[in-house]
């Protein structure tokens, strides 16, 4: 049986700053997960991250990030998504002191 | 020191040039990402989780203190304050911005530093012993190989297309400061009946596949080093396997086609392309040698030295502990850590760089070292000034007295700023270190060398600590896995699994229950964490670690 499809946001870093930005719902890159799109359909997941890709004067290195429906908006699922949501753990610097 | 001639400089600034129209046109969308990747990381510009970051070379750990200050003052005007140093005698900026590259760039070519080279398939920074030219036991200066190398392999034509990247260190010690049975080739300066020469080892790395270098000739007359070293690099150009980039590296190639083989290509190689150097390069490395004259010593009294030591137990406990033993009577090598209880291995702050800096220009012969360790040496030091050396240390969160101790950890930058990472480092390592703090047990722990990686291409040289910590992903939480016995010296060793790794929670524990057996079991203060390893094997390590019953002991 193929995977059931667990909901994505499109993800990159921005391309002057490097900072980690999630694609909206109306094609604008934000810094708060909380804004971001929650992909929940296959097909469109795949078509948001074709044409996220192809806007590579704004954005660097854009993938699909596994994340789950949250009150305030998508939720990491793993680890990894966490610290790009809120920055290093040994320094109050990144996202955590920018939001 | 090594100082640029017009040539070097001219090279630099057109190479500036370059990359500032490159960066130019990634910015104004006529680059795309996979046409600008290639051409950043020639200049050490990586992407990270965060940020962008921007790896300098500090060529065989070997600063001035203008150099240091403006490292700080690309720290403070282009970064966030601070940099990272590295195993392999970087520094690392975490958050520069793609448009500030460029003058970060030019800023480093005024001190004749550059990113050249920090990244890529190419020869890497060349690193060679953090005492050079300084230690009491050392047979010669490894710099000037290290220079003569970095000469050489700087945008060498038949070298910026490698399999893989390749790593040469130098050490001129017996005692090897250097870790160079893990790099790809490894330099060692010896003497055979008064003659200066090389051995030579190759197929040595950490990473997925830790391996110890071998030896593949133990005795390279001076004149024959560069050619030999440059047929080495031809012979893995040739065979390295570029069809996968686990097996790219030379110790594959060694592994796969045996010492032998490798041996005799290489000699092959070596015959044919010897004559091309014309004699060229020996000039030339007489030519480099007279940059690495010693300073000059001076001959006044240890009075003021031995006053404080006798007065103050702070300056004491430092002195024992952060001092090696210098060639010069009356001097000392200086070992600055970057290792403060609970800050980041490695960090230093602009601020830090130039009190560095400051000392090393009014007591230190203006030289500072980065060694492989992330720590900060002052080489040559008159031990009359060392109380106000350490004066102006402490004042400035530099005088941690913890040297090759627990809390001297190697930590990779791992999750928390690496995007191969899978799983953090830098809290592990602060945690550890804080925790030993609490229990008053360093000094009395002595010698225990912990080294952190946040994945398996083991940055952190976790394979060779004698405790190492390699952060895995377990079904996505962090997971941590304990080897024992490694050693980092010339008697280099990989570290045995204990077995089954400890989540974050766990890890400090763990390590605590490590030390405790071995404070247990050693016959005394005089055994190491080592050797008492050595002589008891895994067991009691396993049993304080595994056995729920010692765990509940323990508690
Ligand atoms: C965050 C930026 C970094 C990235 C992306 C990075 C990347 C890598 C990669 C891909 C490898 C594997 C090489 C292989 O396949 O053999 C590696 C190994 C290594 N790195 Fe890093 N690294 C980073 C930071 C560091 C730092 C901060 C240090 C020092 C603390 C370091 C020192 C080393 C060393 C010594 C190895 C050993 C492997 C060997 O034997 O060649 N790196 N790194
Ligand atoms: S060991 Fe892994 S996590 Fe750590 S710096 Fe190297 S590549 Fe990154």
């Amino acid at each position: 049986m193929p995977k059931a499809f667990t909901p994505k946001v499109v993800t990159a870093n921005a391309l002057l700053a490097g900072d980690v930005v999630y694609l909206t719902a109306d094609d604008a890159w934000s810094a708060d997960l909380r804004h971001a799109e929650l992909l929940t359909d296959e097909a469109h997941a795949q078509v948001r991250l074709v044409e996220a890709s192809a806007r590579h004067a704004e954005v660097v290195g854009v993938y699909l990030a596994d994340m789950m429906p949250g009150e305030n908006g998508p939720e990491p699922t793993h680890f990894r998504e966490e610290f790009r949501r809120t920055g290093p753990s040994n320094h109050h610097h990144g996202k955590q002191a920018d939001l | 020191m090594y100082h640029y001639n017009d040539f070097d400089a001219a090279f630099v600034a057109e190479r500036n040039r370059q990359f500032r129209a490159q960066v130019e046109r990634r910015i104004d969308g006529s680059l795309t990402e996979d046409e600008f990747k290639p051409l950043r990381l020639m200049n050490g510009l990586y992407l990270q989780l965060h940020a962008y970051m921007l790896r300098v070379a500090i060529p065989y750990g070997t600063l001035n203190s203008a150099q240091m200050r403006q490292l700080a003052y690309l720290a403070e005007k282009w970064d966030k304050g601070y940099g990272h140093f590295t195993t392999r005698q970087n520094i690392q900026y975490n958050w520069p911005a793609l448009r500030d590259i460029p003058d970060m760039l030019d800023a480093l070519a005024e001190v004749q530093m550059h990113a050249i080279q920090t990244s890529g398939n190419t020869i890497r920074n060349v690193t060679a012993d953090h005492f050079a030219g300084a230690a009491a036991d050392e047979i010669a200066d490894p710099r000037p190989v290290a220079e003569l190398l970095r000469q050489w392999s700087t945008d060498h034509p038949e070298f910026q297309f490698l399999p893989r990247k390749f790593k040469i260190a130098v050490t001129g010690s017996p005692n090897d400061r250097a870790v160079t049975a893990a790099h790809d080739v490894a330099i060692r300066i010896t003497e055979r009946d008064g003659q200066i020469g090389y051995t030579v080892l190759v197929g040595g790395g950490l990473g997925r596949t830790p391996m110890i270098g071998k030896v593949i000739n133990d005795f390279v007359p001076q004149e024959d080093l560069l050619p030999y070293v440059e047929a080495i690099v031809s012979v893995w150009n040739l065979l390295g396997r570029r069809d996968n980039k686990y097996k790219a590296r030379i110790k594959i190639t060694v592994l796969e086609h045996g010492i032998d083989e490798i041996r005799a290509l290489v000699e092959k190689r070596f015959a044919e392309t010897k004559d091309a150097f014309n004699g060229a390069d020996l000039a030339l490395f007489e030519e480099i040698k007279t940059h690495f004259r010693h300073p000059n010593f001076r001959n006044v009294t240890e009075e003021a030295y031995d006053a404080a030591y006798k007065a103050d137990p702070v300056f004491r406990s430092w002195a024992d502990t952060n001092l090696a033993q210098h060639r010069a009577p009356g001097y000392a090598i200086v070992q600055i850590s970057l290792k403060k209880h609970g800050e980041t291995p490695g960090d230093a702050s602009a601020e830090q760089m130039r009190v560095m800096a400051d000392l090393a220009y009014a007591y230190g012969h203006d030289e500072l070292r980065i060694s492989h360790e992330q720590n900060v040496i002052l080489p040559h030091v008159h031990k009359s000034d060392l109380p106000a050396v350490h004066a102006k240390l402490k004042a400035h969160g530099l005088a941690t007295a913890n040297i090759d101790l627990v809390s001297d950890i190697i930590a990779c930058p791992g999750m928390d700023y690496c995007a191969l990472a899978t799983a953090r480092s830098i809290p592990i390592a602060q945690q550890i270190a804080t925790r030993f703090d609490e229990l008053k047990l360093e000094h009395e722990i002595g010698e225990l060398k912990i080294k952190i990686s946040g994945c398996i291409n083991a940055c952190g040289h976790h394979h060779v600590g004698h405790i190492g910590i390699l952060g895995l992903d377990r079904a996505g939480v962090e997971n941590y896995q304990i080897t024992l016995g490694g050693d980092h010296r010339e008697t280099m060793a990989l570290g045995q699994r204990t077995g089954p790794g400890f989540s974050a929670e766990e890890i400090v524990p763990a390590i605590e229950r490590i030390v405790e057996a071995y404070l247990e079991n050693r016959k005394g203060r005089e055994e190491t964490f080592l050797q008492a390893f050595n002589r008891l094997g895994m067991a009691p390590f396993k049993t304080a670690l595994y056995d729920q019953e010692a765990r509940v002991a323990a508690e």
